[in-house]
């Protein structure tokens, strides 16, 4: 099953990254292995081509909303199948239990997944279903229910393990790094952690400092773990679905403020690469990067940014470790200027070792410098006008595709 | 429910059935009777019928501290309900008179042991008898353990290897526990119990191999020495954090309760790990969970070299196990026969009840910390020799055989030179096979190794390849 989403790391062992080849093969051949999937895109339409280069997938225009809050693209969707819509976080939930249904060592454990049904209702409902054994409510303490998680998978279940928020979770690190993401290595490959981790984070709602963190820029080092962010409720659903058939233990970033939007999801099951990033926006002009929340304040500057006359290919990285570096660079290739956007801090999040990675690998397609923009290095502050002042802002990300596109 | 009781106790009968029978010439001492545990308990709850917990959820989730609470309830049945208080949590009495619990008992709390000092057995001791074949297996290993030991550390004097952890002196926690245990029982262990291993079939030459890092080494040349592993023996891999594994236990058990398993988890750890959070939690977690886990504390008296007095103020850590509602007994550590006896009965008692037992093995660390210390420094040497001889686990329960009759001094001298001499072939062909391969530094991050890796590998080959001076010569490509 793994082989299937490892397409782009088996065939790229032979070509490598060579920035002078441009004719690459296309690393993901879903339809040589699971007919069965279909590819629908979140606006309804099907993609037929699955086996082809990334060039036939990006002749679809998909334009979603900056925040979705209906089904767009009417017209497409009366061409496939109508699907059911729903909030992301009740797509988590259709996810973990669909795996749950389909492979009875899926387990999930924190603190009040049980009959609480989780603090952002993502695991509600599933206590009453599969019993308190397999929704385990644990008590206070993340460095050793994440513990827990790793000895549970080592003997063979498949744990869902949730940190009610994100920032909780730094209280297992030790955990994180030295177990999880080591012993598979340390045993010579004879202990695997299949093991899931997951959670909101993110700056909220005046939630305050320690309720806003972005862990990603803090776990991103970690070798031996898949760090995955969703952005909605196609791929939460997705990603959720094949972060637990994932071999490796995974890390899905939630975010706090994207469990309530709404998308018209497909009826059939389906299931998102996780080291693929999503084309959201297909254009000429520059490349802008983003994951999570970013992405809705990047589409909304890109309407507005069209309407300035000006091309934006927005790309939703999904993956956080690794780098989708193949779409990504096809599309520095194309457009030669990027532009990250990004909610973590400046220093040392996920922008700085994304800005890294591109000079390293295409650095001659680079017209201009990397513009990464972030919240700066400060916490969090709860006041409501201040709080909106940390998060990049849809005004910033438009001057700062003029500037770039100088 | 009462299918399960029956397994369970044709399980104990047939284990009881091997003992009692006695082998052509081997006879079992006096007093072998057994205690008081291997009545059978009360039983199990059923976690797995989502009705049941749906019809009566709040019922079902407390039901636990309700069956307490019903224990305490017929205490109080005689008393004025004027007495009795009604909190989350339980029912509790009221008194009017101000009275702090003291912060340790009067006295503390008595050591389990059947042998003494000089491995005879104690009058009206009760404990689990052994045959003479398990017992001489306890004691061959016991000194094939001890022979390694000193033979790896003499190795990493004369720099043959880097590193290495001895279990000096904790010979009998690490042998007879692993002695009471079945073979699907999963150890989760520190770094100090290698005889479990050693007891489960690991080889010298797997012990030599992983201490070499070389291609026999199961751990792929990943890990220190000590730092064994091995998933066919049901020993997961060392790690060097301390009571990050006590977590891991609990979830292990978790494994073995919901797929209903006759078995347990087992880990070990030591006095200063109990200090660690995740020692707590652990307890905390696998009494709530009621999950079949026995933590054993190996309280050698040193945390490096910080002493008991300076890792805790409470009687040991036999008493934690109450405050958690946790099962505990404290046991002589380097008495073979008790240590096979407590983690014999923790063990019935953790799969047919479902919780969690606290073993704590009092006991001596004879050896440095690791081949990094000198624990001369910090002690004084007439203490550590003292614990060398006189309080010798091994040499206790050599007598102890010898008395009945299954152990001799030939057997004695033809023993440790055989070991000895398996020793130092072991670690003569460990060092002349090869290292692991340079592959082995990218593989098993993942289950299939992602492009940056790919890359980061090829970089390296081709440095090697261009500064062939730089790089040992030792390791394969």
């Amino acid at each position: 099953m793994t082989t299937i989403f490892r397409g782009l790391g088996a065939l790229t062992a032979s070509n490598s990254f060579d920035s002078k080849k441009l004719q690459l093969p296309s690393p993901r051949s879903f339809s040589e292995r699971k007919a069965s999937f279909l590819l629908v895109r979140s606006d309804g339409s099907v993609n037929l081509n699955l086996g082809s280069n990334s060039r036939a997938r990006r002749a679809e225009q998909l334009i979603t909303n900056a925040v979705a809050t209906k089904a767009d693209g009417s017209a497409a969707s009366t061409a496939s199948k109508p699907g059911h819509e729903l909030l992301l976080f009740e797509a988590l939930r259709e996810g973990l239990e669909e795996e749950m249904d389909r492979d009875p060592t899926v387990c999930v454990m924190g603190e009040d997944v049980g009959h609480y049904g989780g603090s952002y209702k993502v695991t509600k409902g599933l206590a009453t279903k599969y019993g308190d054994l397999r929704v385990l409510d644990t008590p206070i303490a993340e460095n050793s229910f994440t513990g827990m998680g790793i000895g549970a998978a080592m003997t063979g279940l498949r744990p869902v393990v949730e940190g009610m928020n994100m920032g909780f979770l730094l209280l297992a690190f030790n955990q994180i790094s030295n177990n999880c993401g080591m012993l598979h290595y340390t045993s010579g490959g004879q202990f695997k952690i299949p093991i899931v981790i997951r959670g909101p984070g993110g700056v909220g709602r005046q939630l305050g400092a320690e309720h806003s963190q972005r862990l990603e820029s803090y776990f991103q080092s970690i070798p031996g773990i898949q760090m995955v962010a969703c952005s909605t409720a196609y791929n939460a659903k997705g990603l959720m679905k094949a972060a637990i058939r994932s071999e490796n233990p995974v890390i899905l970033f939630e975010h706090v403020l994207l469990y309530n939007l709404k998308e018209r999801i497909p009826d059939e099951e389906y299931i998102c690469n996780l080291e693929e990033a999503e084309m959201v926006r297909p254009g000429e002009h520059v490349t802008i990067l983003t994951y999570s929340r970013m992405r809705y304040h990047v589409m909304q500057a890109a309407k507005t940014l069209v309407n300035k006359g000006y091309d934006p290919e927005v790309i939703d990285i999904r993956s956080l470790k690794p780098f989708d570096l193949y779409t990504i660079g096809n599309s520095v290739k194309k457009t030669h200027r990027v532009l990250i956007v990004e909610e973590c801090m400046r220093t040392g999040g996920i922008g700085a070792s994304l800005t890294a990675a591109i000079t390293e690998n295409f650095h001659d397609y680079l017209d201009a410098p990397i513009v990464c923009l972030s919240s700066q290095d400060v916490p969090t502050p709860y006041a409501g006008t201040l709080e909106e002042w940390t998060v990049v802002q849809p005004a910033q990300i438009v001057t700062a595709v003029e500037q770039l596109c100088q | 429910m009462a299918m399960r009781m029956r397994n369970v106790a044709n399980h104990v009968k047939s284990r009881m059935g091997l003992l009692s029978v006695t082998n052509h010439g081997a006879s079992f001492s006096s007093s072998t009777h057994i205690g008081k545990f291997l009545a059978i308990s009360p039983p199990v709850r059923d976690f797995k019928n989502p009705d049941a917990n749906f019809s009566k959820i709040a019922t079902c989730r407390f039901e636990s501290t309700k069956a307490d609470s019903g224990r305490l309830g017929s205490q109080y049945s005689s008393i004025d309900s004027n007495q009795v208080l009604d909190f989350p949590g339980g029912k509790v009495a009221f008194t009017p008179e101000m009275k702090f619990l003291s912060e340790s008992l009067k006295e503390r709390i008595p050591c389990y042991r059947v042998l003494d000092d000089n491995g005879q057995l104690i009058e009206d001791s009760n404990f689990v008898g052994v045959s003479s074949e398990i017992a001489r297996k306890i004691y061959s290993d016991m000194v094939t353990l001890q022979t390694m030991d000193t033979i790896f550390y003499e190795a990493q004097r004369q720099g043959r290897i880097s590193f290495y952890v001895t279990a000096i002196g904790e010979e009998a926690i690490n042998i007879a526990s692993a002695a009471a245990l079945t073979i699907d029982d999963l150890v989760v262990p520190q770094y100090r119990e290698p005889g479990v291993l050693l007891w489960r079939g690991f080889t010298l030459q797997e012990f030599a191999d992983q201490c070499f890092s070389n291609r026999g080494d199961s751990c792929k040349g990943r890990q220190m020495p000590a730092h064994y592993g091995s998933k066919k023996h049901n020993y997961f891999t060392v790690a060097s954090t301390i009571a990050s594994q006590l977590p891991h236990a609990v979830g292990a058990a978790y494994s073995l309760k919901m797929d209903g398993k006759d078995a347990c988890a087992v880990t070990y750890f030591g006095d200063g790990g109990s200090s660690e959070g995740d020692f707590h939690a652990a307890l905390n977690f696998a009494a709530v969970m009621e999950a079949p886990v026995i933590f054993i504390c190996r309280n050698n008296g040193w945390a490096i070299s910080t002493p008991i007095s300076d890792q805790f103020r409470s009687d040991g850590v036999v008493v934690r196990g109450q405050a958690y509602g946790v099962r505990s007994i404290r046991v002589d550590g380097n008495d073979a026969l008790a240590m096979y006896s407590a983690v014999y009965a923790a063990r019935q008692m953790a799969i047919s009840e479902h919780r969690p037992i606290l073993v704590e093995a009092l006991t001596y660390r004879v050896g440095h910390h690791t081949t990094s210390d000198d624990s001369t420094k910090y002690r004084s040497v007439d203490e550590i020799e003292r614990w060398r001889l006189a309080r010798d686990p091994v040499t206790r329960f050599q007598k102890w055989i010898e008395n009945n009759g299954w152990w001799s001094s030939e057997a004695e001298s033809e023993l440790r030179s055989s070991v000895r001499k398996q020793l130092l072939n072991a670690i003569q062909v460990a060092e002349r096979v090869e290292k692991p391969p340079v592959a082995n530094i990218f593989s098993d991050v993942y289950d299939i190794p992602p492009s940056n890796l790919f890359e980061q590998e090829k970089w390296l080959r081709e440095a090697i390849k261009r500064h062939p001076q730089d790089y040992p010569s030792v390791f394969p490509l």
